[in-house]
C-alpha cells in the first residue's frame, strides 16, 4: 500500500460499476415509438390471449389521458416515450429455450460474469433463479424441484399459457391498470416477468429470485412480477438489477403484485443495483416501479426488504394493503445516493383490518450530491380497530452537499389505532472514520463498515445468501465518498 | 537498543493555532514512556500526529518510525506497521458488534502485513482468551463497539484491540482514567504482558497510580507543546509533589 493521491482514487472510482459490460447478443427489437401495432405486435410475440390483449389496449388508452407525477423530489429532463424501444428479445428459436443446455452460451457467460451462475449448483446451490434479459425470461432453474412441492415458479409470459385463470384472477387486482402513469404504461406494454403460485400449506422449498439484466440500448424494461400465497403458505423471494454503463438514460417501470392469504406470508427482497450513471451524472437508470402487496387474508404477512444502490433516480413505494384482521406489513429500506443519484422512496401502509401491524425501518445515506427523500403514508382506516404502526427513518449524510429529506403522511380515522414516528439525521463523524482507519481499515472500509452498521437493522432481514453482496455492495457504490 | 520511534523539531498547528513546538523525542525498543502534563498541553494532539489524523499534519519537524518515514504512511498504513493507539475518548459505532470489528480490523492489519487472515475459528480462541485476561465478559464483545459502553468498560475494549492487534508502538492516552482500582490493575496487567524487547509503549497519564502497575523507562513533561523535561520514573513522584508550576512557567 502506498499513500494514495485522494484524486487519483476518485477517478479510479468513478467509473467503478462492475455491471457496466454490454453483451454482444443478436436482439430483435421492435420498432421504437408507442402505440396501439406496438402493442400488438408485444401481445402477438407472446402468443397471448384475447383478454389480455383487450387489457393491454385498454391500459394504452387511459395512459394516453394521463401525466406524469410531479410530486416526487426528484428531476431529470422530459422523457420521450417515442424513443424507446418497447421490445428487446434476444434472438431464439420459436419455442425458447427448453432446458439450460438450450440456452445461448452468451447469456450464460454474462450471467457467470454478473455472479448470478445459472447453473442448479455452486453457490446459489439453495436459490432457484429466473433471469430476465431485457424483454424475456430466458432460463429459469430448479422449476422441476419446485413443481414436485406443488409451486409455480415461471416467466409471466409462460405463466399466461399454462396457468391462464390464475394470471386472469390476479394480474391487476393489487395494481389495477389505472393506477399510476407509470403503472398503466407498463400494463399496456410489460414484456416478461416472473410468476409465483404457492399452493395451500406449501412452505416454498427454497429461495426464489429474479435476476433482470438490461442489455440493449435505447430500450426501457418493464416487467411484471406477481406472487400469489395461498392460505398457510410461505415464500421468500428476491429481484436483482443491473445494466450496461451508458450515456443516455433508460427507462425500467416495473409493477410487483403479492397477494397473500390467511395465514400466509411473503417475503420480497430487493437488491437494486441498476447502472447509476457516472460522477457527473451521465446516464443511468430511471427507476420507476410500483410494488403492492394485498394482505387478503388474517393474519397473512407481507415484508419488503430492499437495498436500493443503483439507478440515477429511483421512485418506488413498495407498499401493503392490510386488509385481512391482524395481518403485518413491514418496510425494510436501505437506500444509497451518491455523485448525482436521486431517490424518492418510501412505502405506503393501508390499515383497513383490525389489529393489523405494520413495522417502517428506513435507512438513507446521502453522499456526494445525492438527494435522498423517504415518503411514507401511514394511514388507518376507521374499521382499523387496535391497529399499530411504529416507523423509523434514520438519515446518513456524507460530506456537505448531499441531501436528505423525510416527508412522513399520517391519516388516521380510528382512536383506537396507534402510529409512531421517529426520524434521525446524522453524519459520519471524522472521529469514527479516524478510529477505524487508526485499527488499519482504508478510508473505503471504514465507511462501508460505519455504513454496514448504520443499515444493520434493515441487513439482518435480507436472506442470508444475499446479505454479504449487499453488505459489499453498499461499500462499492459509496466508494469515492470520503477523499 | 535499537531506535524505535525518533521525533525531531516537530511543529503543529490545529485550528490556526501552533499546538505543538518543537517535540524531539527517541524512543528505543523495549522502551516504556510515559508523557505527563497539564490538560491541554498538546498530548492528545502528539497522539493524533503519530497516528495521522487528518488535520494534524506536522508543519514542521520529521517522525521515524523503525528506520521509515512515518509521516508519509496514512493512518491505515501506521496501524499495520505497528502503531497502536489507545484512545482518551474511545468512539462508538453502532451496528457494528465488537467482536465484528475486531475480526475486521485484525485481519485488515494482518493482511497489510502480508499474512493470511485468521479462520473463524482461530479468531473466536484468540479473542477469547484475550478478553479472558482482561476480565471482559464475551457476551460484551456481542453488543456495538463502545455503544452503552462504560467508561471503564471503554477503556478496557481498547486494551482487547491492543492485545489483538500486537502492535510495535502504543500510545496510551489516559487509558488509566475512568478505572475503578481492580479495572486499573487488569490494564495494567494487560499492557506489561505487551512488554517486550521488540515493543515499546508510549503512556500519556496524570497519575502516578498507573506507573507503579506498569513501571517507566523515562518519564517526560509536555508543556505548551514541548518537551519541558525528562528523566527517570522519579520525576512522576515530583511531579505528583510539586504539579506542573514550575515547568510552565519555564515553557513560557
Ligand atoms: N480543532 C482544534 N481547534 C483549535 N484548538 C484545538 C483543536 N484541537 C485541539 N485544540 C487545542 O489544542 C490544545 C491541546 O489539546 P490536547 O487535546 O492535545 O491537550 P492534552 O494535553 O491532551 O489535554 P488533556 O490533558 O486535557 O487531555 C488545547 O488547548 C486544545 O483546545
Ligand atoms: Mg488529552
Amino acid at each position: 500500500m502506498t499513500a494514495a493521491n485522494p484524486h487519483e482514487t476518485l477517478e479510479q472510482i468513478a467509473g467503478d460499476y462492475k455491471y457496466g459490460f454490454v453483451t454482444d447478443i443478436e436482439s430483435e427489437l421492435a420498432p421504437k415509438g408507442l402505440n396501439e401495432d406496438i402493442i400488438r405486435f408485444i401481445s402477438d410475440k407472446k402468443g397471448e390471449p384475447a383478454w389480455l390483449l383487450d387489457w393491454r389496449l385498454k391500459a394504452y388508452r387511459h395512459w394516453l389521458k394521463m401525466t406524469e407525477p410531479t410530486w416526487a423530489k426528484v428531476s431529470y429532463p422530459d422523457i420521450d416515450f417515442q424513443d424507446i424501444h418497447y421490445y428487446a428479445a434476444p434472438k431464439r428459436g420459436k419455442d425458447g429455450p427448453k432446458s439450460l443446455d438450450e440456452v445461448d452460451p452468451e447469456l450464460l457467460a454474462t450471467y457467470e460474469k454478473l455472479g448470478i451462475p445459472l447453473k442448479e449448483r455452486g453457490i446459489l446451490a439453495g436459490v432457484a433463479v429466473d433471469a430476465v434479459f431485457d424483454s424475456v425470461s430466458v432460463a429459469t432453474t430448479f422449476k422441476d424441484k419446485l413443481k414436485e412441492a406443488g409451486v409455480i415458479f415461471s416467466s409471466i409470459s409462460e405463466a399466461v399459457k399454462e396457468h391462464p385463470e390464475l394470471v386472469k384472477k390476479y394480474l391487476g387486482s393489487v395494481v389495477p391498470y389505472s393506477d399510476n402513469f407509470y403503472a398503466t404504461l407498463n400494463s399496456a406494454v410489460f414484456t416478461d416477468g416472473t410468476f409465483v403460485y404457492v399452493p395451500k400449506g406449501v412452505r416454498c422449498p427454497m429461495e426464489l429470485s429474479t435476476y433482470f439484466r438490461i442489455n440493449e440500448a435505447k430500450t426501457g424494461q418493464f416487467e411484471r412480477t406477481l406472487i400469489i400465497a395461498e392460505e398457510g403458505s410461505y415464500v421468500s423471494y428476491l429481484e436483482g438489477c443491473t445494466a450496461p454503463m451508458r450515456d443516455e438514460n433508460q427507462l425500467h417501470a416495473a409493477v410487483v403484485e403479492l397477494v397473500a392469504l390467511d395465514d400466509a406470508e411473503i417475503k420480497y427482497s430487493t437488491v437494486q443495483n441498476w447502472y447509476p450513471g457516472d460522477k457527473q451524472g451521465r446516464g443511468g437508470i430511471y427507476n420507476f416501479v410500483t410494488k403492492r402487496g394485498a394482505c387478503r387474508g388474517k393474519r397473512s404477512k407481507i415484508s419488503w426488504t430492499q437495498v436500493e444502490t443503483g439507478s440515477a433516480i429511483t421512485w418506488k413505494y413498495p407498499s401493503c394493503i392490510l386488509q385481512g384482521d391482524n395481518s403485518v406489513g413491514e418496510f425494510y429500506s436501505v437506500a444509497v445516493t451518491n455523485n448525482f443519484q436521486q431517490a424518492d422512496t418510501g412505502t405506503k401502509m393501508i390499515h383497513i383490518g383490525r389489529n393489523t401491524r405494520s413495522t417502517i425501518v428506513s435507512k438513507g445515506i446521502s453522499a456526494g450530491r445525492g438527494q435522498n427523500t423517504y415518503r411514507g403514508l401511514v394511514r388507518m382506516l376507521s374499521g382499523a380497530e387496535g391497529a399499530r404502526n411504529h416507523t423509523q427513518c434514520d438519515s446518513l449524510l456524507i460530506g456537505d452537499a448531499c441531501g436528505a429529506h423525510t416527508v412522513p403522511y399520517i391519516e388516521v380515522k380510528n382512536p383506537t389505532a396507534q402510529v409512531e414516528h421517529e426520524a434521525t439525521t446524522s453524519k459520519i463523524s471524522d472521529d469514527q472514520l479516524f478510529y477505524c482507519r487508526q485499527r488499519g481499515l482504508s478510508a473505503e472500509e471504514a465507511v462501508a463498515l460505519i455504513v454496514n452498521g448504520f443499515c444493520k437493522d434493515v441487513m439482518l432481514h435480507l436472506p442470508m445468501e444475499f446479505a454479504v453482496e449487499a453488505q459489499k455492495l453498499l461499500g462499492v457504490s459509496l466508494e469515492g465518498s470520503v477523499g | 537498543m535499537t531506535v524505535m520511534l525518533e521525533i525531531k523539531n516537530l511543529h503543529t498547528t490545529v485550528g490556526g493555532r501552533e499546538i505543538l513546538n518543537g517535540v524531539n523525542l527517541t524512543i528505543r525498543a523495549g522502551e516504556v514512556h510515559a508523557i505527563m502534563g497539564p490538560n491541554g498541553s498538546g498530548k492528545s494532539t502528539l497522539s493524533y500526529v503519530l497516528a495521522g489524523r487528518d488535520g494534524y499534519t506536522p508543519t514542521q519537524g520529521s517522525v521515524t518510525f523503525q528506520g521509515r518515514d512515518l509521516l508519509a504512511l496514512d493512518p491505515a498504513e501506521r496501524a499495520a506497521a505497528g502503531i497502536f493507539l489507545g484512545f482518551q475518548y474511545p468512539v462508538e459505532i453502532p451496528g457494528i458488534s465488537t467482536m465484528n470489528f475486531l475480526r475486521t480490523a485484525l485481519n485488515a492489519v494482518r493482511k497489510a502485513r502480508g499474512e493470511a487472515e485468521l479462520s473463524a475459528a482461530d479468531f473466536l480462541k484468540l479473542v477469547r482468551e484475550k478478553a479472558k485476561t482482561l476480565d471482559m465478559d464475551p457476551e460484551m464483545l456481542k453488543r456495538s463497539v463502545n455503544v452503552g459502553f462504560s467508561g471503564g468498560e471503554k477503556k478496557r475494549n481498547e486494551m482487547l484491540q491492543m492485545a489483538m492487534l500486537q502492535p510495535r508502538l502504543a500510545i496510551l492516552d489516559e487509558t488509566d482514567s475512568g478505572l475503578d482500582i481492580d479495572a486499573l490493575k487488569v490494564v495494567s496487567h494487560g499492557i506489561n504482558a505487551l512488554r517486550g524487547p521488540e515493543r515499546s509503549l508510549l503512556m500519556i497519564t496524570h497519575y502516578q497510580r498507573l506507573l507503579d502497575y506498569v513501571v517507566p523507562d523515562v518519564v517526560h513533561v509536555l508543556a505548551k507543546g514541548r518537551i519541558v523535561k525528562t528523566g527517570g520514573k522519579e520525576l512522576a513522584l515530583e511531579l505528583e509533589r510539586e504539579g506542573y508550576a514550575p515547568y510552565v512557567g519555564e515553557a513560557a
